[in-house]
C-alpha cells in the first residue's frame, strides 16, 4: 500500500488556505444528520468534539476519567508556544516552523508542521475570548518567556498551569455544547475496540467501566484522541490510566503505526525512590534555567550528603561538556548525560534496586546571586511540590532529578487531513505521529493538540463526511455485532485465566525492560533480547494473570488487565521499530549510531522516512511501510549544542 | 530506608445498594517515601494476591491536578496536610502504629459507586448549566485587543486553580457546593470577557448547584480549610453577591430558556 500524505502543493504558506478553499463542505441543515464519534477529551479532543457541535454535528465523546476536565493534558506545566511576536524579538509563522522541523531532527513532515505554525496565533485568541487566564504584563498585555532554551519568547503560561487552564477552557466549551444538547457525554466508558466494515471506520465498541455493559456505538467518523503510550514503560510522567487501548484497537483493525520508537524521555523528574513507585514526577523544565546540575567526581562521594562535598570535588557534567548552552541543552541530550553519569557509578540519592539513579540539581549558586526571596519568587511552587514529594528542601539540599518517560512523538500515521489509513478514522493530539518529529520542543504539546482539535479536525473531518452518506451502517449490522462479540469475549477470557499474579506486576515487568532495553539508550544487542524477551512475558501473562471480581461491575484491575494486554503488543513494535532505525535521531539514540564524542548521528541517506507498521495478525511479524520525507524550505543539518 | 506499619479501617462498598461498612486491613513495611495511594497499591497487591478483591479507588494524574482523587483520611478530606491532594500525601506524615480511616467523600449529591469511588457529575451539570464563556471556534479577535488589569487576572486565575476534586463538598456539614461554584462563577466574571453572560450565569449555575440537591453555604469555612488548591471563600460572598443583584436586575420582559 502507498502511503499518500495528501499534501497540498504549491508555496508552504498558502496550502493551508488552498487546502481549506478547495475541501468540501457540508450544508448547515445536512449536519445534524451525521453522527461523530470523539475518543479522548484532552486538548485535542474536547476541542474537536466542542468546535464539531457547534457546527451542529452530532456528537458523542467519550473519556475513562469521570469528567472529561480530567484528561492528562491537564498536567502540562509549562506553556503553549504561538508565533505571535508579541516581544517584537523576531518571531514569525516561518521562525516557529523551522524551529519545530529543527527540533523534530527532520523527521517531521514539512506542510503539516507549517499549518501547525500558522494556526499556532488562533490558538490563543480563541483561548483568550474562552477566559484561559494567561499571565499578563502590568500593562494588561499579555507575557511570554522564552521556553526550552528558544532563542525567542513565544511561550504563553498561566503560572505552571497551563495544560489545566486551557484544558478547562476546552472543557467549559465542551459542556457548553452537552447543554445545547449537540454533544453526548460518556465518561467512565472505556473504548475496547473499533469497528470497520467493508474498509471503512464505522464505529467503536465501549465498556461501560461502572456496569460493565459491552456495547457498540455507530457512527460516520470517529476520531481518536487518545493520547501516547508513554505508560508502556510502567513509570513515566503519564496519568495512572493513560493508555495505548484505543490505538492499539485501531491499529489491529488495519491504521499503520507510526515511528513507535520515537519517544521522549524529560531529564528533570524525581527520582525513583523504591519498589512501590508508581509514577513519576516532572519538575518544570524552567528549573534548568538556574539551577546547576552536577555529580561527584570521586564515586566514594556518591552517598555522602551533598553539603559536605567541596566546589573542586564536585563534576558540572553539562558546564564541562557543552560549554556554550551548559545546563540547557536539550531534552534529549540532558537525559542521555544524566543517564551515562549514574552508569558509570557517579549517581546519587537512595540505593533502588543496586544503583544510585539521580543527579543533581543545585540552586545554591542561584539563591547566594539572586537571594532566597528572588529564587522563590520563580520557583517557590515547584520547590514546595518537590518537598512534599521527597521531604527535602531545595531551598537547602539539591535537588535530586532523574530522566522519565515523558511523551510519544510516534503514534498512528496521519495524512494531512490528520485521517488515518483507515478511512472515515481520524487521529488528533499525541495520539498521531504527526508534527513533532523525532523530538518534541517544550511548549509544543499543548499547541499541536489544540490546533488538532480546533482548527484542523473541525475542517477535515467536514471535508470527508461532505463525501459520504449519514447513517450508513445500523446497529445490527452483523460485522457491529462480530466485534461485540469479540470483546465481550475478551473481557471473559481476561477473567478466566485464574493464575497467580496481578496486571499490575507484569506492567512493572514489561516496563523495566523496556526502559532498559529500548529507553534513553538503545543497542541492536539490547533490542533483540527485548524482542525475545517481550512474547515470553507475554505468554506468561495470558497463562499466570490473575483478575478477581467481575465483569458487570466497576472492576479497575479488569480495566488493567486489558490496558496492559495491549502495552505488551505495542512493546515489541517499539523495540522493533527501534531495531529497524539505524541511525540516531532525536528522542531515538542507537548507541551504535554516534560521533566519536558520543552525540547522535542521523543517516538521512537511508532513513529520512516515516516508518508506519502494518497489523498482519501476528505481533512478531508486523509489516512495514515508508513514506518518503522531503525537505524543501528548511534544509537538515545537524544539531550542535557544544 | 525508613517504614512503617499502620492498622487502616476501609470503607468497603460493592454498590450503590450495598450498605457498606468498614474492614480493617494492615499495611505493613511501608516506605516513608511512598504516597498514600502508592501505600494503598501496596495494601492492594497484596490483597490480590490472596484472592480478594482490591479497595476501589479514584485517582489519575498522582501530580495533585487532575482532581480525580479524593477520600476522606482520619475525617479530614484529603487527610492531614494543608493544600495537598490525596496522590500528593506521602507517608511521612504518619507515624509507626497510626491507625488510619479512610472514607469516600459523603454527600447526596456524590453517591457511592464503589468503595471510596463516588460520582461527582453534579459538578459538570452545574458547569453545563453556565460555566463558560460562549466563544464560538474561530471568531474572536486578536488576544491582546482585550487589555486585562494583571491584578484582575491574576485574581481569576485564583479562583481558575479549582480541580473539581470536591473536597469541599466532602468538608461542608451540609455537602455545600458554594466554593466550587463560587470559584467558577468568579473566575469568569472577574474577566471582561465573561461580563455580557455574568448575570444569566449566576442565576442558572446556582440553581442548578440546588437543582443537584448540595446544601447551603452557612459559612463554617470548612471548605477552604479542605481545598487542595487553597480556594478562598470570598468567592462564596462574591456569589452570593453576585446572585442578589442578578435576582432583582433580571430582564423579566424577556422569555425564560428552559432547562431539561
Amino acid at each position: 500500500m502507498e502511503l499518500r500524505s495528501n499534501e497540498p502543493t504549491g508555496p508552504i504558506e498558502a496550502r493551508w488556505d488552498k487546502h481549506r478553499f478547495d475541501m468540501k463542505l457540508v450544508n448547515p441543515a445536512n449536519r445534524r444528520k451525521y453522527q461523530v464519534i470523539v475518543v479522548g477529551t484532552g486538548l485535542a479532543g474536547g476541542a474537536a468534539a466542542a468546535a464539531l457541535g457547534e457546527q451542529g454535528y452530532h456528537v458523542k465523546a467519550f473519556c475513562y476519567q469521570d469528567s472529561p476536565r480530567r484528561a492528562h493534558s491537564i498536567a502540562a506545566q509549562g506553556g503553549i508556544n504561538a508565533a505571535k511576536n508579541y516581544q517584537n524579538d523576531g518571531d514569525s509563522v516561518f521562525r516557529l516552523f523551522y524551529d519545530t522541523v529543527k527540533g523534530g531532527d527532520f523527521r517531521a513532515r514539512e506542510s503539516n508542521v507549517y499549518r501547525l505554525a500558522q494556526v499556532s496565533v488562533n490558538i490563543i485568541d480563541q483561548c483568550v475570548a474562552q477566559g484561559v487566564p494567561f499571565a499578563r504584563e502590568y500593562s494588561g498585555l499579555l507575557a511570554n518567556r522564552s521556553f526550552g532554551g528558544a532563542q525567542v519568547s513565544r511561550t504563553f503560561y498561566a503560572r505552571g498551569q497551563t495544560g489545566q487552564q486551557l484544558l478547562l477552557g476546552a472543557y467549559q466549551a465542551l459542556e457548553r455544547q452537552i447543554d445545547a444538547g449537540t454533544v453526548k457525554m460518556f465518561p467512565r466508558t472505556e473504548m475496547l475496540d473499533l469497528i470497520v466494515v467493508d474498509g471503512v471506520a464505522r464505529g467503536i465498541v465501549t465498556r461501560d467501566m461502572v456496569t460493565g455493559k459491552v456495547q457498540a456505538h455507530v457512527a460516520d467518523v470517529v476520531l481518536l484522541a487518545t493520547g501516547g503510550y508513554g505508560n508502556v514503560f510502567f513509570l513515566s510522567t503519564n496519568a495512572k490510566g493513560c493508555n495505548v487501548t484505543a490505538s492499539w484497537r485501531a491499529h489491529r483493525r488495519g491504521a499503520f503505526f507510526a515511528n513507535p520508537c520515537y519517544t521522549q524521555i524529560h531529564p528533570t523528574c524525581i527520582p525513583v525512590s523504591g519498589a512501590f513507585q508508581s509514577k513519576l514526577t516532572l519538575m518544570s523544565e524552567s528549573l534548568r534555567n538556574d539551577g546547576r546540575v552536577w555529580v561527584p567526581k570521586r564515586q566514594e562521594d556518591c552517598g555522602k550528603d551533598p553539603a559536605q562535598i567541596p566546589e573542586s570535588e564536585r563534576d558540572y557534567y553539562l558546564e564541562r561538556i557543552y560549554p556554550s548552552f551548559g545546563n540547557l541543552v536539550p531534552r534529549d541530550i540532558a537525559s542521555r548525560r544524566a543517564k551515562n553519569m549514574c552508569d558509570q557509578g557517579m549517581g546519587v540519592g537512595p540505593v533502588v534496586d543496586g544503583a544510585r539513579r539521580g543527579v543533581y540539581l543545585d540552586f545554591r549558586d542561584a539563591i547566594q546571586r539572586l537571594g532566597h526571596k528572588a529564587v522563590s519568587e520563580r520557583y517557590g511552587n515547584l520547590f514546595d511540590m518537590y518537598e512534599r514529594i521527597t521531604g527535602e528542601s531545595p531551598y537547602t539540599h539539591p535537588m535530586r532529578i532523574y530522566p522519565a518517560s515523558h511523551y510519544t512523538m510516534g503514534g498512528l500515521w496521519v495524512d494531512y487531513n490528520l485521517m488515518s489509513t483507515i478511512p472515515g478514522l481520524f487521529v488528533g493530539g499525541e495520539a498521531n505521529f504527526s508534527d513533532h518529529g523525532a523530538n518534541r520542543l517544550g511548549a509544543s504539546a499543548l499547541m499541536q493538540g489544540l490546533a488538532d482539535g480546533y482548527f484542523v479536525l473541525p475542517y477535515t473531518v467536514g471535508n470527508y463526511l461532505a463525501q459520504v452518506k449519514p447513517g450508513a451502517v445500523a446497529e445490527d449490522h452483523p460485522e457491529v455485532k462480530r466485534v461485540v462479540a469479540e470483546v465481550e469475549e475478551r473481557v471473559s477470557r481476561l477473567l478466566s485465566i485464574g493464575g497467580t499474579r496481578s496486571p499490575d506486576s507484569f506492567h512493572r515487568e514489561l516496563g523495566q525492560l523496556i526502559w532498559d532495553k529500548c529507553g534513553m539508550s538503545r543497542t541492536a544487542e539490547g533490542l533483540t533480547e527485548a524482542l525475545q524477551k517481550i512474547p515470553e512475558l507475554r505468554e506468561q501473562f495470558w497463562s499466570d494473570l490473575r483478575v478477581t471480581g467481575g465483569g458487570e461491575e466497576l472492576n479497575q484491575t479488569l480495566e488493567k488487565a486489558g490496558r496492559v494486554a495491549d502495552f505488551f503488543e505495542l512493546a515489541e513494535l517499539l523495540c522493533r521499530d527501534a531495531l529497524t532505525r539505524e541511525e540516531s535521531c532525536g528522542g531515538h539514540f542507537r548507541e551504535e549510531f554516534a560521533t566519536e564524542e558520543g552525540e547522535a548521528k542521523r543517516d538521512d541517506e537511508h532513513f529520512q522516512h516515516v516508518a508506519a507498521w502494518q497489523w498482519s495478525g501476528d505481533p512478531s511479524k508486523p509489516n512495514l511501510h515508508q513514506e518518503a520525507l522531503s525537505f524543501e524550505y528548511v534544509k537538515p543539518s545537524a544539531r550542535s549544542y557544544k | 530506608m525508613s517504614t512503617i506499619n499502620l492498622t487502616l479501617h476501609v470503607w468497603r462498598q460493592s454498590g450503590p445498594n450495598d450498605p457498606g461498612g468498614f474492614k480493617d486491613y494492615q499495611a505493613k513495611g511501608i516506605s516513608t517515601h511512598a504516597s498514600f495511594l502508592e501505600m494503598l497499591d501496596v495494601v492492594n497487591e497484596e490483597l490480590a494476591a490472596r484472592g480478594e478483591e482490591p479497595i476501589a479507588f479514584d485517582h489519575d494524574c498522582r501530580e495533585g491536578i487532575c482532581g480525580m482523587c479524593g477520600m476522606v483520611v482520619n475525617g479530614r478530606p484529603h487527610g492531614p496536610q494543608v493544600e495537598t491532594t490525596t496522590c500528593q500525601l506521602h507517608m511521612r506524615q504518619f507515624k509507626d502504629g497510626d491507625e488510619v480511616w479512610i472514607e469516600p467523600w459523603r454527600a447526596r449529591s456524590f453517591p457511592v459507586i464503589k468503595d471510596l469511588v463516588v460520582d461527582r457529575s453534579a459538578f459538570d451539570r452545574i458547569i453545563a448549566a453556565g460555566g463558560y464563556i460562549s466563544a464560538r471556534t474561530g471568531s474572536p479577535r486578536d488576544a491582546n485587543e482585550i487589555p486585562i488589569p494583571k491584578e484582575a487576572s491574576d485574581l481569576a486565575f485564583e479562583a481558575a486553580a479549582c480541580i473539581g476534586c470536591g473536597a469541599c463538598v466532602a468538608a461542608c456539614p451540609n455537602a455545600s457546593a458554594a466554593l466550587f461554584t463560587a470559584a467558577k462563577l468568579a473566575h469568569l466574571s472577574l474577566l471582561p470577557q465573561g461580563e455580557p453572560e455574568q448575570q444569566d450565569r449566576v442565576r442558572k449555575m446556582v440553581s442548578q448547584m440546588d437543582a443537584e440537591g448540595f446544601g447551603h453555604c452557612t459559612n463554617h469555612f470548612e471548605c477552604m480549610a479542605a481545598c487542595p488548591k487553597g480556594i478562598s471563600v470570598d468567592y462564596i460572598a462574591k456569589m452570593n453577591r453576585d446572585f442578589l443583584k442578578a435576582m432583582i436586575t433580571a430582564r423579566t420582559d424577556l422569555p425564560k430558556r428552559e432547562k431539561q
